[in-house]
């Protein structure tokens, strides 16, 4: 809904601060969580996206496949607005970003790839900050952490250091930080990079679940193929450009191939990513 | 969002920035380490050698600890400032900077959070500093620990934008030694923490008119005469247009619109 349609000014102004507040409800039924068209992008000479367009529905787990380099952190710092697309449009639930960066940034929740957290603070204090950011009063945010933290298996290491936490836990806690605000679009950057095959079956299973209990959109980057399951939806990225996308089984039939290993192979002339050897 | 949204960041930025200093006492004690070295050391190693005459705001013949104190306090802030300039470009490094860059305050708010948290840490050095000095004969009028505090925030204000600023520019940690070289160094000495203009201007007309030109000088005489309960006008224009300018620049530098990040270089991925 775009707030205050048909509404004084100050309701207007009213409904437009509660939609802040509470992310979910300004939301139009049917309308994309993220929906990206022509967007490119150059460092220097250097071209980093290619016309490149992506859309995300709720409810979606969808996985940008593609190799280190290929242009999913560039992607990622654009649809965070870390800098502004220059070309091309990014939209979030139907609004322009650099038009409504506040609205629309209130909206999603981001794990990057780096870690992010800081190590010398305790898990809660971290959270809070992150609270703090998205302009939650403590009481609320108390209550969010708690339950984020109870539903990812970490209340017992809340007041721990972050220092003290092993690869999956860290992790964890970033997703937890992702979700504190209740966005509706979550963007993963490589987040199991560097973890055991435990660990990194526990968030993705967990993330499985979020999007099939909240309806959230979610976009998981990654270059690890056996990531991808019959379900999801698949975009190939390959030097900037979108290959291929769709569910697993047409960008396999686009690319003609056996299966995702093989269609990823042949799309990207048989440099695959990591784990996507042919056997 | 609403006004209490913005309280609510601002509190949470500063409130990150108080916890990581308490959680790095070293910081703390080297922050004070260095001014006390220079009040301790050099100033009594100084004080035969340079005679300092009645200039305002003194009204009398003043210890030459008692001059360079304000220098030091500017000093303590110069270092703070130049310090969450550091801080940002790890925090940048690290990822860390991107938690703040995704939250959806305006960018130039998010960064005036930053700064004001690194002023406040400086001023709680400064006034730990001062508490010191006092037992070293440095006593200015009681009123003057009061009434150099809007100078203090102003001055930290200047310096911590100029942090910003280059925190803008710096792509790379290790760049940072080049602001300790370039910039920390020659703003110090170049200024009239040590030494009073006119006895620059008596040796060197050039290098006068360099220290004059020194927004550092002109924080230091802010200093000099808050602390002593009056107000040094010129200096108080040159310290506001200062910040607004470095404010401005900086807030251009991260801006995701025009700013240097975007351009300057893309990430892996």
């Amino acid at each position: 809904m775009r707030p205050g349609r048909g509404r004084c000014p100050r309701e207007t102004e009213r409904v437009r601060k509660a939609a802040v507040i509470a992310p979910k409800t300004g939301e139009q039924a049917g309308v994309a969580a993220l929906s990206v068209e022509k967007l490119s992008h150059d460092f220097g000479k250097r071209r980093a996206l290619d016309e490149v367009s992506i859309t995300i529905q709720p409810g979606d787990f969808t996985v940008l496949l593609g190799q280190n380099g290929a242009g999913k952190t560039t992607f990622f710092s654009l649809v965070t607005r870390l800098y502004n697309n220059r070309s091309g449009s990014i939209r979030v639930f139907g609004e322009e970003l650099r038009e409504r960066p506040s609205w629309a940034l209130a909206r999603i929740g981001v794990v990057f790839q780096q870690r992010t957290l800081d190590l010398d603070l305790t898990v809660t204090q971290n959270l809070h900050y992150h609270a703090a950011l998205h302009g939650m009063a403590r009481r609320v945010a108390s209550e969010r952490i708690e339950q984020e933290l109870a539903r990812l298996e970490l209340s017992e290491r809340a007041e721990e250091k972050v220092r003290q936490l092993s690869g999956g836990q860290l992790r964890r806690v970033e997703i937890a930080r992702a979700l504190l605000h209740k966005p509706r679009l979550l963007l993963l950057d490589e987040p199991t990079v560097g973890l055991d095959i435990g660990s990194r079956q526990g968030i993705l299973d967990h993330m499985r679940r979020l999007v099939a209990e909240q309806q959230l959109g979610l976009l998981w980057a990654t270059h690890l193929i056996d990531e991808v399951v019959p379900g999801n939806r698949v975009i190939v990225l390959h030097e900037g450009r979108v290959l291929a996308s769709g569910g697993v089984d047409e960008v396999v039939s686009q690319a003609g191939a056996t299966d995702i290993r093989d269609a990823f192979n042949k799309l990207t002339g048989g440099k695959g990513p990591a784990g996507a050897k042919s056997p | 969002m609403t006004p209490i949204q913005y309280l609510r960041c601002l509190r949470g930025v500063v409130g990150r920035e108080a916890l990581r200093f308490l959680h790095q006492r070293e910081r703390f004690i080297a922050a004070l380490v260095r001014p006390l070295v220079w009040l301790f050391i050099f100033a009594a190693g100084f004080r035969s050698v340079l005679g300092v005459s009645i200039i305002p705001p003194y009204e009398t013949y003043v210890l030459y600890e008692v001059y360079i104190t304000p220098g030091l306090v500017g000093m303590i802030q110069l270092f703070n400032g130049m310090q969450s300039s550091l801080s940002m470009v790890y925090d940048r490094e690290m990822g860390n900077m991107r938690t703040l860059m995704v939250s959806p305050m305006p960018r130039w708010y998010l960064l005036t959070c930053k700064l004001l948290a690194g002023v406040s840490v400086s001023i709680l050095q400064v006034y730990v500093f001062l508490i010191i000095a006092w037992f070293w004969e440095v006593e200015p009028p009681p009123i003057g620990y009061l009434t150099v505090l809007p100078a203090l925030i102003l001055s930290g204000l200047m310096l911590g934008a100029l942090g910003l600023l280059l925190s803008s520019f710096i792509k790379q940690l290790e760049n940072f030694a080049g602001v300790m070289n370039f910039v920390i160094f020659p703003m110090f000495f170049a200024s009239s923490a040590l030494y009073p203009l006119w006895r620059i201007k008596e040796s060197n007309l050039l290098l006068y008119q360099i220290c004059a030109a020194n927004p550092f000088t002109h924080a230091v005489e802010l200093i000099r005469f808050a602390i002593h309960g009056q107000v040094n006008l010129e200096a108080l224009l040159v310290v506001v247009a200062c910040t607004l300018v470095f404010m401005g620049l900086a807030i251009y530098g991260y801006d995701p619109a025009r700013g240097l990040i975007a351009r300057r270089g893309g990430p892996a991925g």
